[in-house]
């Protein structure tokens, strides 16, 4: 992890809250946060596959755990048939590949795996995804990394309406379309789109960058067209080389989208004692 | 929630859609399982009409001795005011002791007929067409398509649907798919809420339209019904419900040789398509379509506002 840079540091904490507030903060250290005590030593090496034609869900999340269990790092699923939740919650490393096409909630609450998914996804695919790498040759649904706070999420094909919404750090990258209301109040990371996007893109977004290829339908609430600098370009070139992408017209001519602030509308005072003031 | 499904092949070619119907709804059955409806599409035949209707709720059956009396007074009251108005029966099946399916012959009014026999208390026609023969009742996938023998069916187009109510009663009445009465071979699934329904209601029973439940989805029947009724094309009828009806929904539309698809401009609701050169099926999960397609293949999500429409 190297050196930690955290959200205090970054001086976002530095409005004080005068009323009680639900957050609790603490000092994060890389112990503290980043390792899982219980999570499995495993050797990427070791590998095991299973064919899931005849599973039931439940069973094949308990395989891919007791697999992880037993030291094996590499772990092949044959036929997922879309089903839904495969791969979820696994806060391990680990090497995961779908041969085939996973359902709805596909690799949720991930935090570590290294997945690849040679078939499609369906809707809120690696919704919550801490860290790690999901990789989809195919088409995503909606939701496509909902809420994600950090790793690579990539899907060469198109993806569905709704993608990162909510999302709080990591980068999502996209190698066709986007549906509308794509990085709906987006918090903080980075999201690739080479293809189209639709409607309402990157509406009331409250910080992070959208980077589009293709033609915008529509911008959303606040969400407004920056210029490109040296250094995204390069961070495009050197993203996208990583999965073997490359924008369709050059990251040069790919159009890069933030938050303009302009709802920034944040003070001191909790809701309650707005109305005591008012 | 509610599970939606709709398969068509291509080119005139008929399979057992019967069956891949039953198989797909079965593997959407925890979308809803409160009921489940079949509108299959056989070999349309050019003379003869084909009567499904009911005389009694399912649950009106378990309750009361006299119900028993009553379906077969309403079956023979049926069968009177059909030949009043000259319609020539050619065959008749008891699908259950409530629910029926007549071959008749009818050359004068259809809509003067439907509604003449609707107008006998308790029964509901489910629907009337040349080669749609629309299939509901309480139960799962399996247990319907057993119940009404629906293995073998074959044809080129079906819609199906699996219900989890949310805006009206567990019965038949409130059960999907809904035929766009009085038109032959139109039949509608829905996913989703709509929210502007009773104005459209009001609107669409001050223009003499029928509605048999309270059930939201029936709306979208009728809505397409009087569209077509004004001359609409099934597409140009879709596309206008985009912008007229508010709400989340996805739905399938079914006529004697089409099949189309519309989606709401939030793309609230799911819907995965799979197309290749001989068959078209559609699903709110890719688990219905792997049902009959266990081996890989490419879906996708059709987006927001989209709509599309196959012929068979």
């Amino acid at each position: 992890m190297g050196s930690v840079t955290t959200s205090h540091d970054m001086g976002l904490h530095e409005e004080q809250l005068a009323g009680r507030t639900q957050q609790r903060f603490f000092s994060a250290t890389e112990e503290e946060n980043f390792t899982y005590p219980w999570s499995y030593e495993v050797d990427f090496d070791k590998s095991a596959e299973f064919d899931a034609a005849s599973m039931e869900i439940t069973d094949i999340n308990l395989k891919i755990r007791e697999l992880m269990k037993s030291g094996v790092g590499t772990i092949t699923v044959h036929n997922p048939r879309a089903k839904h939740s495969l791969g979820v919650g696994i806060l391990n490393r680990v090497n995961l590949n779908f041969e085939g096409s996973l359902g709805y909630f596909g690799c949720g609450v991930i935090d570590g795996p290294n997945v690849h998914i040679s078939g499609r996804v369906g809707w809120s695919c690696a919704e919550n995804m801490m860290a790690g790498k999901v990789v989809i040759e195919k088409n995503a649904g909606s939701l496509f990394g909902a809420a994600i706070r950090g790793g690579d999420l990539v899907c060469k094909g198109q993806a569905g309406a709704r993608v990162g919404i909510d999302q709080k750090g990591g980068t999502i990258i996209v190698g066709d379309s986007v549906g509308a209301f794509t990085g709906f109040m987006m918090q903080r990371g980075r999201m690739i789109i080479l293809g189209d996007a639709g409607d309402n893109l990157g509406d009331s977004m409250y910080d992070g960058t959208i980077y589009v290829g293709g033609k915008i339908a529509s911008l959303g609430v606040d969400c407004v067209e920056t210029e490109m600098t040296d250094l995204d370009k390069r961070y495009l070139e050197g993203k996208l080389s990583q999965y073997g992408m490359a924008a369709p017209n050059g990251v040069e001519n790919m159009i890069k989208l933030t938050s303009g602030k302009q709802l920034w509308n944040y003070d001191n005072l909790e809701p309650s004692e707005k109305k005591l003031v008012l | 929630m509610c599970g939606i499904a709709g398969l068509i092949w291509k080119g005139g070619v008929t399979s057992d859609i019967g069956s891949e119907m039953t198989q797909m709804l079965q593997a959407l059955k925890h979308r809803g399982p409160d009921s489940t409806g079949f509108a299959l599409y056989g070999k349309a035949n050019d003379d003869v009409h084909i009567l499904r209707f009911k005389v009694a709720e399912q649950e009106e059956m378990k309750t009361g001795f006299d119900i028993h009396r009553q379906v077969i007074e309403r079956k023979a009251a049926v069968d009177m005011r059909l030949e009043e108005l000259g319609a020539e029966i050619i065959k008749k099946e008891d699908a259950t002791e409530y629910a029926f399916r007549y071959e008749f012959k009818f050359a004068g009014d259809l809509k003067r007929l439907i509604d003449f026999i609707e107008d006998l208390d308790g029964v509901e026609i489910l629907s009337v067409g040349k080669g749609l023969e629309l299939i509901k009742d309480l139960g799962d996938a399996t247990v319907v398509s057993e119940q009404y023998g629906l293995k073998g069916f074959n044809g080129t187009h079906a819609i199906g649907h699996t219900r989890m109510a949310t805006e009206s009663d567990v019965d038949i009445r409130s059960a999907h798919p809904y035929w766009a009465y009085p038109f032959n071979d139109v039949s509608v699934v829905h996913n989703g809420q709509l929210t502007n329904y009773w104005t459209m209601r009001r609107d669409l029973e001050r223009r003499g339209h029928r509605f048999m439940s309270n059930c939201d989805s029936e709306l979208i029947a009728v809505y397409i019904a009087d569209r077509i009724d004004r001359g609409d094309e099934l597409e140009g009828a879709m596309r206008r419900s985009i912008d007229v009806i508010d709400g989340v929904f996805t739905y399938l539309v079914a006529t004697a040789d089409q099949l189309g698809m519309a989606k709401d401009v939030m793309g609230a609701k799911p819907m995965v398509l799979y197309e290749s050169d001989e068959f078209v099926g559609l699903a709110s999960e890719e688990v219905a379509i792997r049902s009959i397609f266990p081996r890989e293949i490419d879906t996708w999500d059709p987006y927001q506002g989209e709509v599309k429409v196959w012929a068979a």
